[in-house]
């Protein structure tokens, strides 16, 4: 009994709550890039940047609230300084879209030229980034580091593994829940969320009905601004903040996108717990589990591992391919907001 | 025959007094160093423009075909290592049969089973079986490879042949992994397969960075033998020294004391092996272009260019007329790749090492697509040009941001914090510069510099 308990408490560490945590920041940059996709229908490769972005900025002001001593107690001082990364990251999207993509937008141009676009734009705040805060590796996450350690759990449950809970993914969790719920509600019970979903489903209908594209447009951007803003400072927070790792989460991000079919935000979402469950799993080493769980004859010998940590990116994409060559329009079905 | 109008000529034109101006500015082995990876540049652009240009066929791996072609100089040019084959190359075999075998035993099951659950499931449990077998064999080869030398080896080696040689391999590898790449996504919306090509582009380059017994990984692989000749030859040979006294004569003339002169002459032959060198290379690479320049124009005015065309302009208007649209796209992306691969393959050769992790998205893949969308997609000689100019500003970034930072911050100390740390930032202004770039001319020259000829025939 007590090493059935071991192993899940193995799986519980290891997996389950890295799992959760990364799966979370996955899932708001996927709904971010969803969002995108289904109102201004292209692919944005700038998402990635976008969130880079609104983390060096929530940065930016936990170093000056640091100076000035102010801090949370307990929590990091970056929670104080999201909002006004928040509100940066806002604006940065809705300059882009009035001096680049609002021109393409009025052409009609076909998805893949706003593709290039965003490429463009990709390369503009990259390097805008890299000039402000260099291409260093920052941690700024503060206050209490762990809500509980692994040796507090040994001791208090007299098992030999430990649980460790960082406070980061304990965080990560809590707004992950609150800004989807949010974001939900919002576009199942507000006008404007209504206006959002009819203009995704069918352009004309939704204009001839009244709605003001550009009012949805402005709210669209609004709503990416948020949801790359806390996905991209959690991100940050949990793992470290560097800038080249943003261009790398693109992918991820894509692939959780279209996994859970372009286009569906909830659908984003999930995927974006496929991903980061199936990155997790299929790169961890399952010796320990099977140590507790099977009795000894059995016990293996080797590392129990289906592929080797370094291939964590080419499971996401292999996960895509599949899914694509299975099921083309994603878990759910995409391409409605 | 290709017939340049008087702009093109105006384009080649600025793009050899560029080279000029930066000969007689910063020297002419730097010019040359820039020249060489222009013309590479180039040969990638025409890679990815034949697909994109000619056929609309969107292709984002360009990173994972030039790994591929890097991996052919590899495999062609090092010499082979005989330890690991005899610990290793048993096991490796029997792995890749067993692989051949599962590969067809899911093609079989495809075909006989046809309930679409049953087939999932079967085909789920046969491959996740069949690699747990393969992984059997595969590690313990890897393994013992891996054991052998791995200061220095550790990896299969290669056939050991001219390295030149590797430039059609290249080729051929690049345009093997599009050919299942195409198979498996070319049916998708033009964005997704972007997305989808550059995913499998990083699968490509994980693979090559973390199987070392293939390409020694992140252990990287030097020394490749060079298809010029040293540097450190050329010094010593006679013809090399009496050409370099012939071409300075009037130079060595002038200094009467023998043994300043003789110093002279020797600078003169350390510099002029460099200079010969580049040259050397420049020669081969300019070579490889024209003759894919020549071809690739001329297949773009054949019937299978306009078919292409037709292809890309109106795809259900192209399938109408009786043309195989899937077919067509399969091949034209394929080209593309080969191409892409051949360039990626003279790559590793200038720069006589193999590392497969500075394989990145953003370098190679896409500031290779602005050379295309800003030389202009369609016309090859477009993808030249945007090639050349673009890896020019690329290089020539740095020592402009310098110069304008340096003139916007005159007035401040030298201490300066800002000036400093913009100073320090000098690197990332050429990203900068690329976005701006590609956005300018996607806003006012959405055809690109060069646009495509439209041809009424």
């Amino acid at each position: 009994m007590i090493d059935f308990l071991n192993s899940i408490v193995v799986l519980l560490n290891f997996i389950i709550i890295p799992g959760i945590s990364y799966g979370s920041q996955l899932a708001l940059g996927a709904l971010g890039v969803t969002f995108v996709y289904a109102i201004l229908r292209f692919a944005n490769f700038a998402h990635g940047e976008i969130m880079s972005f609104g983390a060096m900025i929530t940065i930016l002001f936990t170093w000056f609230f640091q100076s000035q001593n102010i801090n949370l107690g307990i929590f990091p001082t970056a929670l104080l300084a999201l909002p006004i990364g928040i509100v940066a990251t806002i604006i940065l999207c809705i300059i882009s879209d009035k001096f680049v993509f609002q021109y393409y937008r009025y052409q009609k141009s076909v998805p893949v030229v706003l593709a290039m676009v965003s490429i463009g734009v990709m390369f503009v705040i990259n390097a805008i980034i890299r000039i402000i805060i260099g291409t260093e590796t920052i941690k700024f996450s503060d206050g209490q580091k762990f809500i509980m350690k692994a040796k507090q759990f040994k001791v208090m449950t007299g098992l030999n593994e430990g649980l460790a809970l960082k406070s980061s993914q304990v965080i990560t969790i809590l707004i992950t829940i609150a800004l989807l719920t949010f974001t939900f509600w919002f576009l199942q019970k507000t006008k404007t969320g209504k206006s959002m979903r009819a203009f995704s489903d069918n352009e004309d209908l939704a204009l001839l009905s009244g709605i003001n594209p550009d009012r949805v447009v402005f709210t669209t951007w609004i709503i990416v601004g948020v949801l790359a803003c806390v996905a991209g400072t959690l991100y940050g927070l949990d793992k470290s903040y560097k800038p080249i790792i943003y261009l790398n989460l693109v992918l991820p991000i894509f692939a959780s996108a279209i996994v859970g079919g372009i286009g569906n935000p909830f659908g984003a979402v999930v995927g974006g717990y496929v991903i980061a469950f199936s990155e997790i799993m299929v790169t961890y080493a399952y010796k320990k589990f099977f140590v507790y769980l099977l009795p000894s004859p059995l016990e293996p010998t080797g590392l129990v591992q289906l592929l080797s940590t370094d291939y964590k990116f080419a499971v996401s994409f292999s996960i895509l391919v599949i899914v694509l060559l299975i099921r083309p329009s994603g878990i759910f079905k995409g391409r409605v907001l | 025959m290709i017939k340049f109008e008087r702009f093109e000529w105006v384009a080649i034109a600025i793009m050899i007094s560029l080279f000029i101006f930066v000969g007689i500015i910063q020297g002419w082995s730097v010019s040359l160093v820039i020249l060489n990876m222009c013309i590479i540049s180039a040969i990638m652009t025409m890679g990815v423009n034949i697909s994109w240009g000619y056929a609309g066929v969107i292709n984002f791996g360009v990173m994972g075909f030039l790994a591929m072609g890097g991996l052919a100089a590899v495999i062609v040019s090092y010499p082979p290592i005989t330890e690991s084959w005899q610990v290793g190359g048993r096991g490796l075999g029997i792995s890749f049969i067993l692989l051949v075998i599962l590969v067809i035993a899911v093609m079989y099951i495809n075909k006989i089973v046809k309930q679409k659950k049953n087939r999932y499931l079967l085909n789920t449990i046969v491959i996740f079986f069949g690699i747990l077998v393969i992984r059997h064999f595969y590690l313990n080869a890897t393994d013992n490879i891996e054991d052998i030398n791995p200061a220095i080896a550790g990896f299969l080696g290669g056939l050991g042949l001219p390295i030149i040689f590797s430039w059609i391999v290249g080729g051929f590898f690049a345009a093997g992994v599009a050919f299942i790449i195409g198979k498996v996504a070319l049916g998708l919306r033009s964005d997704y397969l972007a997305i989808v090509t550059l995913g499998i582009s990083e699968i490509v380059v994980s693979v090559l960075k973390h199987e070392e017994w293939l390409s020694r990984g992140v252990k990287n692989v030097i020394g490749l033998k060079r298809p010029v000749p040293y540097e450190i030859d050329l010094q010593n040979t006679d013809w090399f020294i009496n050409l370099v006294t012939y071409l300075n004569s009037s130079k060595l003339n002038n200094i009467i004391d023998p043994t300043e002169k003789q110093q002279f002459l020797n600078n003169l032959i350390i510099d002029g092996s460099g200079i010969f060198v580049k040259l050397s290379y420049a020669i081969l690479f300019l070579i490889v272009m024209l003759i894919i320049f020549y071809f690739a124009n001329k297949a773009q005015l054949s019937p299978w260019g306009r078919m292409m065309r037709a292809i890309r302009d109106n795809e259900t208007a192209a399938n109408a007329m009786g043309k195989d649209v899937v077919k067509q796209h399969l091949i034209i992306f394929v080209i593309g790749a080969a191409i892409v691969g051949v360039a990626g393959a003279m790559l590793v050769t200038l720069d006589g090492l193999f590392t497969p992790s500075g394989y990145r998205p953003l370098r190679f893949t896409f500031i290779i697509w602005i050379m295309v969308i800003v030389g202009g997609s369609g016309n090859n000689l477009g993808a030249i040009f945007g090639g050349f100019v673009i890896w020019f500003s690329w290089i020539e970034a740095a020592p402009l941001t310098t110069f304008i930072i340096n003139q916007l911050t005159a007035g401040l100390e030298p201490t300066n914090a800002l000036k400093l740390h913009l100073l320090d930032s000098v690197p990332y202004f050429r990203y900068l510069f690329m976005g701006i770039i590609l956005l300018l001319i996607l806003r006012y020259r959405p055809k690109g510099i060069i646009p495509e000829k439209i041809r009424h025939s």
